[in-house]
């Protein structure tokens, strides 16, 4: 049985109208974070004890920059979907946008200190 | 709007455990696990850009007894979550979704999972000198 008009079936939003849009970033960011997450965790194989002045100039290499800023930008992105679903299923009322606002606010300020930090290690900041 | 005998979906009491439902509970609590890691990681880069004694105090934490059973949990969670994320992308696209199929590829993505955790620990411990 389903609860939608025949219209909404045709269209294939949900009521909201914006679902397939939560739906369609949450896939296209997995999918980005498949070569990302894995390229980061055994580059971090290398770096594990790794002195500060070698991480330091790990991060600074042009190439290791550009892709640890993409990370940082997909993996809270990413975080922030999957954890808007776990709170609108677990927590009601009130309290819900509360912790809504409140999580994403958190992830912006992540992202943002994490592309800073990029950018100022390539810049020579830390040493 | 709500009325009271409009169908619910079941309970999660209401379900007898087995693989499927299993996996999927474990596929969002390594997610909410791994968006704690954020922090960490965040933490990390900040703590290089800001300078050595930044730097040591978080890699020490980092290799301290908390910090390591935190990173292999994370680790496993990464590696968990990376697998059974993959198989939830082949079922969007259609892949695997008959009882049998995703049963099969439930137990793989738990024990590629586990393997890939261990590689990279005996990795991390033979080449780091830890």
């Amino acid at each position: 049985m389903s609860l939608q008009t025949p219209l909404r079936r045709v269209l294939g939003l949900g009521s909201a109208k914006e679902g397939s849009g939560h739906w369609w970033a949450q896939r296209l960011t997995a999918v980005a974070l498949v070569p990302l997450g894995l390229w980061f965790v055994f580059a971090a194989l290398g770096l594990e004890h790794g002195q500060h002045e070698i991480v330091r100039a790990w991060i600074a290499e042009p190439a290791n920059s550009i892709l640890l800023i993409l990370l940082v930008i997909t993996l809270l992105y990413h975080s922030y979907l999957g954890l808007q679903v776990v709170i609108e299923d677990y927590v009601h009322g009130a309290l819900k946008i509360a912790t809504l606002v409140i999580v994403q606010f958190l992830h912006v300020l992540l992202a943002v200190g994490g592309i800073y930090a990029v950018i100022s290690t390539t810049a020579g900041g830390g040493s | 709007m709500a009325r009271a005998d409009r169908p619910l979906s079941p309970h999660l009491g209401i379900y007898r455990w087995q693989v499927a439902n299993g996996l999927s509970i474990l596929h969002r609590a390594t997610g909410v696990f791994l968006s704690l890691g954020t922090l960490v990681l965040i933490g990390w880069l900040i703590a290089v850009a800001s300078g050595y004694q930044a730097y040591v105090r978080v890699n020490d934490w980092l290799m301290g007894p908390l910090g390591a059973l935190l990173l292999l949990g994370w680790t496993f969670s990464f590696f968990y979550h990376l697998c059974n994320g993959i198989r939830h992308l082949g079922w969007d696209i259609g892949l695997g979704f008959d009882k049998e199929r995703a049963r099969m590829t439930g137990w793989l993505t738990v024990v590629v999972s586990v393997v890939l955790t261990l590689g990279f620990w005996a990795t991390a411990l033979a080449g780091g000198g830890a």
